[in-house]
């Protein structure tokens, strides 16, 4: 096996990925940096981000107000340090990205335009039209060709860490056109590798979200915290599971039920607003767990609608205009005419919730520091605490920036201090046996497990233990039968037996990752016995502040199993309170 | 929903065992909303865990999953099983080296990404703290030419790409003159060299076919025509007294 030595290994190049690697490059140009990447760079699922990225912006605006809507957006589960950190970054980071070229969409004096967002109170999510992940990931991609010190490794997927002492020292990798396996030395390893959105049936999240980078950390003993914190999107297409972004709603849209009504007034979220005219932080403009929490209400009623795709509600955008929503919302009705033949200029478009966004994450810090040194997590990948219990639309895309940054400044000085290490053949055992795991799973025959079937069982009971709502026992028997799956995962068959892009070999390994994550998610859920943000517990519907204003950690046993325990949440000046989506009226 | 037998024909080619590319029928119980992407997912998940190809998004943002339709370039998950007939041939992307069944290898177009220097180049240093000021209107000039998703179907089009493939090609000169345009970037010149040299804008035949093929409406062939002029301006521009050489 081939050895490549860097100062700094980066584990994905999508948003937090590419924004630390330039950080590095341009902080250094001594430090070596190895990017690799399961894709090329811009197919990473940055790519499919719609709404924005949010800073403050505006004068009516300020840091205080974007703090607070963050933690209470959270259900206070937000470690409150790294969310002042994050708002005073946020508008800096927006606009470096301007100045590297993204195409910002603009107000008639010419500087970048904001937009209404869920649970925000302000005007503040920068957009470009409703592709703003895409553009961001490929100003970002494309600003990074400008340095040599990046080198990337395109389609090679990273196996599992190397470690030593309890100290991170790299990273195994297989290139996926030759099949050839790789030891990426270095002191220093970014995961930036995104979420798992695929642990679930229905998921706006792509093919490649596999949790990997999560399920790598966890069996180099990294607790995952907060996994039980999943977001439902409220408005995916049905079917595809595609999704329609916030901005539909921060534009003007409307949801409403089979009888017409805007039934989200039913739900603490009224009163209604003028159709027409969004309302901040209220109806339609509410946090994305209440709303998707909502829908769950409305079809236990019966006032869903009826589709070949399942129970839908409607997400009518009529009155805004076709000038409108070719203006501001044009992949959205490409999206609905394609997909569900619905176009949103003339007709209302079914939507219901979807797995979006993982709240959880590799446990880290403000920094971007696991407990493990030398192994730092950004972005998706990573719970630094600044969701909380339900992230709030936008802020996500600019913690790829803030934490890609941050994380990559800190890793840069580790780096320096640490130096690269002599060959030790103790990290080439290690590696040997990473890659033989891999082999004996690639030539083993007469399995009679079948990659899809398995995955398809994952995502099932998943999706029944810990979906919008949750309970004791649907939680246990989830936890029991993704144990089982992962017994049954001895016996996979890989049938393809080439070296050369071998799909089959790497679903295989995917789905690993998937069990992994998915276990932990479900004990998580499990274990958390009370109602926050994204978790709802049908037999625990308090939030319990004395019991569980706490991050959960999971860690992996040495049965492979996780085992939960709990951790302090940091609180600076907000202490916990209510969340008021009544537009003001509960102020 | 009604369900319609499909048959899938799809081209494999795994270089570790075959001499030559050959073709692989599968009948596919397709759903009548379906995207070939889904037909070509069915075959991975119930008849043939071996076949390899790119896609990730299911949205026509990633680019991973250009391949020829019965001919035609186009991402699979943008090509409806409704607008299709019943048998479909699937293939890697044209003018391509296949590195395994529906895979390309696209070395020569990612390297030639980098030479066109696609990011903000400056003289003087940007304002700080705050953005540039950009109107609508400069947005406007850019924009569409931002929108490329770097499937590189394009590439599977052109006639002058399948020529020579030196040729820099469709959506890496687009992205080139999309930089050129932004109002922020002072980097014209430095681009001038790679594209105007012989590889570069005036060996696009313009016969449009990038333009017909690209599932975002980028319209590389008017960028292309736009780059003509604009170079053979600069080009004047520096020959004449006073200018730059």
């Amino acid at each position: 096996m081939e050895s490549i030595n860097a100062d700094i290994v980066i584990v994905g190049a999508g948003g937090a990925g590419l924004r630390a690697a330039i950080a590095i490059a341009e902080s250094d140009p001594a430090l070596e940096v190895a990017l690799i990447s399961k894709v090329y760079p811009m197919r990473s699922h940055t790519c499919a981000a719609e709404g924005g990225a949010a800073g403050v912006k505006g004068t009516d605006d300020s840091l205080e107000m974007h703090f607070n809507d963050t933690v209470s957006g959270g259900d206070w589960l937000c470690d409150q340090e790294v969310v002042e950190y994050f708002v005073s970054q946020a508008p800096r980071e927006l606009v470096q990205l301007e100045h590297w070229g993204c195409p910002w969409s603009r107000e008639d004096d010419g500087s970048v335009a904001v937009r209404p967002f869920g649970g925000m109170k302000k005007k503040r999510t920068w957009y470009a039209a409703d592709k703003s992940g895409f553009h961001i990931l490929h100003t970002l991609f494309q600003t990074s060709l400008q340095f040599p010190t990046i080198k990337r490794y395109d389609e090679y997927f990273a196996l599992d860490l190397l470690h030593k002492n309890g100290k991170c020292r790299g990273v195994v990798a297989m290139e996926m056109r030759s099949g050839r396996f790789f030891s990426f030395q270095a002191p220093v390893v970014i995961m930036a590798s995104g979420g798992g959105g695929q642990v679930f049936p229905f998921t706006t999240n792509g093919a490649i979200k596999t949790g990997d980078g999560m399920a790598m950390a966890y069996r180099a003993g990294v607790p995952l915290k907060d996994m039980e914190f999943v977001q439902y999107h409220p408005t995916g297409l049905p079917g595809t599971g595609i999704l329609l972004t916030e901005g539909c709603r921060g534009e003007g849209g409307i949801l409403v039920n089979k009888d017409g009504h805007r039934y989200l007034q039913d739900y603490g979220m009224g009163p209604e607003t003028e159709i027409g005219k969004p309302v901040l932080k209220t109806m339609e403009l509410g946090p994305r767990d209440r709303l998707s929490q909502a829908f769950w209400h409305e079809q236990k009623k019966g006032n869903t609608i009826d589709t070949p795709w399942g129970e839908c509600v409607l997400l009518d955008m009529r009155h805004l205009g076709e000038k409108k929503i070719n203006e501001r919302l044009p992949l959205v009705r490409e999206l609905a005419s394609s997909y569900v033949g619905h176009d949103p200029v003339t007709d209302p478009v079914p939507v219901r919730p979807v797995i979006h966004f993982m709240m959880g994450g590799i446990d880290s810090n403000i920094n971007g520091e696991t407990p493990m040194p030398g192994l730092y997590a950004i972005g998706e990948t990573a719970c630094s605490g600044l969701h909380g219990a339900n992230r709030l639309g936008s802020n996500s895309l600019t913690d790829l920036l803030v934490s890609g940054k941050r994380s990559a400044d800190r890793a840069a000085t580790y780096a320096k201090e640490t130096g690269r290490r002599e060959e030790d053949p103790a990290i080439t055992a290690q590696a040997e046996g990473i890659v033989t795991g891999v082999r004996e799973l690639l030539l083993q025959s007469g399995g009679d497990e079948s990659i899809a079937v398995i995955r398809r069982e994952m995502r099932t009971t998943l999706e029944e233990g810990a979906g919008i709502y949750r309970e004791e026992e649907g939680a246990l028997a989830s936890c029991q039968k993704i144990e089982q799956l992962r017994e049954r995962y001895k016996n996979i068959e890989v049938h393809d037996k080439s070296n050369v892009f071998n799909t089959d070999l790497q679903q295989a390994l995917e789905l690993r990752n998937l069990l992994d994550v998915a276990e932990t998610v479900a004990e998580a859920s499990l274990e958390r016995r009370e109602s926050r943000g994204a978790h709802q517990r049908l037999d625990y519907v308090e939030r319990d502040d004395e019991n569980f204003l706490k991050h959960s950690l999971a860690f992996r046993r040495p049965d492979g199993r996780p085992s939960i325990e709990w951790l302090d949440v940091t609180i600076t000046r907000s202490k916990p309170g209510v969340r008021d989506y009544s537009g003001g009226k509960g102020e | 929903m009604s369900i319609r037998q499909l048959e899938l024909e799809v081209m494999r080619y795994d270089p570790e065992q075959d001499q030559e590319p050959h073709f692989q029928s599968y009948t596919v119980p397709c759903e009548e909303d379906w995207a070939i992407l889904d037909a070509i997912n069915y075959v991975k998940e119930n008849l043939d865990t071996t076949l390899a190809y790119r896609w990730s998004c299911h949205m026509m943002v990633c680019g991973s999953c250009g391949m020829m339709i019965n001919g035609e370039p186009s991402l699979t998950c943008k090509t409806f099983v409704r607008d299709l007939p019943d048998k479909v041939r699937v293939e890697p992307l044209a003018n391509f080296p296949i590195e395994r069944d529906l895979v390309v290898v696209l070395d020569d177009v990612m390297e030639k990404l980098e030479r066109a220097k696609p990011y903000i180049i400056r003289k003087e240093p940007p304002p700080e703290d705050q953005e540039y000021t950009q109107s609508r209107s400069a947005l406007h000039k850019f924009k569409q030419y931002t929108m490329c998703v770097n499937c590189m179907c394009c590439y599977s089009a052109c006639p002058q790409y399948a020529l020579d493939s030196s040729f820099i090609g469709p959506a890496v000169l687009t992205l080139a003159h999309r930089y050129n345009l932004d109002s922020r970037d002072q980097g014209k010149s430095d681009r001038l060299d790679i594209l105007a040299d012989h590889d570069g804008v005036w060996e696009c035949s313009f016969v449009g076919a990038c333009s017909e093929v690209c599932p975002k409406s980028v319209d590389p062939a008017a960028a292309i025509q736009q780059m003509k002029v604009d170079g053979a301006i600069e080009w004047w521009k520096q020959k004449l007294p006073g200018g730059k050489s």
